[in-house]
């Protein structure tokens, strides 16, 4: 025990004299974090619009009056002719065009009821699709109100987006930038940690030494787990209070699961380090070779169900995917900390997996 | 209880068909200074690893420090020291801290680390630099820490694998000295260099030509054997034989 203590305070010597690094370390998460949660989104805002009425009513004015209020919608103006329509797309003056067809306050109580088309510039399909979607949820939602109770109204479909109300892109980034970061930094960080001392020549001597293996491998974890918990720290504090994504569910669980895989991380990191024979290749490999498939297959960018199936197997062998569908659930969905059970041992066992490989594979190394 | 501190008998390591280590069998008395010389590829460093307990033999006996080699690797770790010939403290650690750590993997108390820590610091009078990263002094001064480090638990036996590479005459020769007064206080030195000269210095020499030991005396008796004014002669004479090369 007493080796293995003035073990773990030479690496933490190691990491602390070296500030730039730490540094680097502590500062990746906030740019990252930041970065992906307010530039990379596909959030509907500022959305400017014109509607399209013969016979401006009380209907449609409260209806734009409505859509105006909201803070992601600007009612720019109103058209009286369907030949506007092109005018006002093409010039960009407008991104959306809500268009009731005539006598539509008078049809609102027939059995078909009116007729109401939303035209949208769909050159940035995506964006399209999601501003659709929410001026269908405004207005229907007006609608719901108006109308007497149990009156079909017929007119908007009724789409209710689950968890995620107002297809805030954050939520959904949140989790997955989370894994990404998590992984990225506790790998990388580890991956040199064992190779830096085949470089410089004093693994022989630790070899040499009666220190066991186990020992190097975990007090070269701890320091690291240490910095990754900070890291944790300033994620979760920057996704609730900066990008206002709020945790549904279990904060312990969460916190817990996310322990979890960063202990994952770490253990991969250390077999890469064990394994390669050059701080360089291990940077690259933990690099490239992570941060790739995490942020193609981990369904942190895309859905893990529309993937081919062959890259669906490789998606299962991410830990990141694992452990961004498990944030999902507890941060977004708010579902009860069982919910997350199959994620939580499939993390453990990767875990114990890695630490056994590199366990073995370092004592290889002493043939 | 006989003072052979090391022992080996046919000692083989074969690595598929190629057999680095042939045969090789000798003992190293306590106190002694034990010269491993031989040409790069010889299979010097094979051999030291088995004896260092890195490496298990393939076949024949070796016990270091009354341990056997083959089993009991853990036991002989706890009772030798080693320094590599390349640089083996920690360079972004202070002197101190290079030597509480390695006393610490020993397992030495900490009173006792302090006591020593500072003994040895005034010997080496080091004592101004005791805070100061291990990067910020000159090589000489690196391997002369290194090797007090390396003999800091008082083990039995210091393997010494090409210490005083890229070192000036001067230091090696202090550093010679400090060879001497450890084998004076009974730790065997186990040494392997490149320098003919510092092969005077042993008591005895051991040269390996492809993987066998060829030749094994104190020096003045290996020079009258093969007729030669200095080591470095006797080496050359030997490694001609050499059938492997690099």
């Amino acid at each position: 025990m007493k080796e293995f203590l003035a073990f773990v305070r030479k690496e933490f010597y190691h990491i602390l004299r070296d500030r730039r690094t730490m540094l680097i370390l502590l500062g990746i998460p906030v740019v990252l974090i930041i970065l992906f949660g307010f530039a990379l989104s596909t959030e509907v805002r500022n959305v400017d619009m014109a509607i399209l009425s013969a016979e401006p009513d009380n209907t449609v004015r409260q209806i734009a009056q409505r859509l105006d209020a909201n803070e992601y919608f600007t009612v720019k103006e109103f058209l009286d002719s369907p030949s506007d329509i092109d005018r006002v797309m093409r010039s960009g003056e407008v991104d959306a065009v809500l268009v009731f067809e005539p006598g539509f306050s008078d049809k609102l109580f027939t059995p078909e009821g009116p007729q109401l088309q939303i035209v949208a510039d769909a050159s940035n399909a995506t964006m399209a699709q999601s501003y659709m979607a929410y001026i269908s949820a405004v207005v229907g939602q007006y609608f719901e109100e108006q109308m007497p109770e149990g009156q079909a109204t017929g007119i908007v479909p009724n789409v209710v987006m689950l968890y995620n109300p107002q297809m805030k892109s954050s939520y959904n980034f949140v989790p997955g930038i989370m894994g990404l970061i998590l992984m990225l930094i506790c790998a990388m960080m580890t991956s040199i940690a064992i190779v830096r001392e085949k470089e410089t020549g004093t693994m022989e001597v630790l070899l040499v030494s009666p220190m066991k293996p186990i020992y190097i491998i975990l007090s070269k974890m701890t320091p690291y787990f240490v910095l990754s918990c900070v890291n944790l720290v300033t994620i979760l504090l920057l996704a609730i209070f900066v990008l206002r994504v709020p945790v549904h569910g279990s904060m312990a669980a969460l916190i817990s699961i996310s322990l979890l895989y960063i202990f994952t991380s770490l253990a991969l990191g250390l077999l890469i380090s064990t394994v390669s024979d050059r701080q360089v290749i291990a940077m690259m490999v933990s690099a490239l070779m992570l941060m790739v498939p995490t942020m193609l297959l981990s369904g942190m960018l895309f859905p893990i169900e529309s993937l081919p199936p062959i890259l669906k197997v490789l998606s299962n062998i991410l830990p990141a995917t694992w452990y961004i569908s498990a944030a999902r659930k507890l941060m977004i969905a708010g579902l009860p900390a069982v919910s997350a059970l199959k994620e939580t041992l499939v993390l453990a066992g990767m875990a114990v997996f890695l630490l056994t490989v590199s366990m073995k594979k370092f004592k290889n190394r002493l043939e | 209880m006989t003072d052979i501190v090391i022992h080996t008998k046919d000692l083989t390591k074969q690595f598929g068909t190629f057999t680095a280590v042939d045969h090789i069998s000798f003992d190293v008395q306590r106190g002694e200074i034990f010269g491993f010389l031989g040409a790069n590829g010889a299979g010097k460093t094979t051999a030291m690893r088995m004896l260092c307990g890195l490496s298990i033999p393939t076949s024949g006996e070796g016990w270091v420090a009354g341990f056997d080699i083959a089993t009991q690797q853990e036991d002989i770790k706890k009772h030798i020291g080693y320094m590599s010939q390349k640089f083996s403290l920690y360079e972004d650690l202070k002197v101190w801290e290079n030597i509480r750590l390695y006393a610490g993997i020993y397992g030495m108390k900490t009173d006792e680390i302090e006591r020593k820590t500072r003994l040895l610091l005034d010997k080496l009078h080091f004592t101004k630099e005791c805070n100061a990263l291990v990067k910020s002094l000159p090589l000489g001064w690196k391997q002369k820490l290194a090797f007090s480090v390396s003999i800091f638990h008082e083990p039995q036996i210091v393997f010494l694998d090409e210490p005083t590479g890229g070192v000036d005459p001067e230091t090696r020769r202090q550093f010679w000295e400090m060879i001497y007064e450890a084998a004076d206080r009974g730790i065997t030195v186990f040494v392997t260099t490149h320098y003919m000269d510092e092969a005077e210095y042993c008591n005895r020499v051991s040269i390996m030509v492809d993987g066998r030991i060829d030749a094994l005396d104190t020096p003045s008796r290996l020079k009258q054997q093969f007729n030669a004014h200095s080591m470095d002669q006797v080496f050359r004479r030997l490694a001609r034989k050499a059938e492997r090369s690099e």
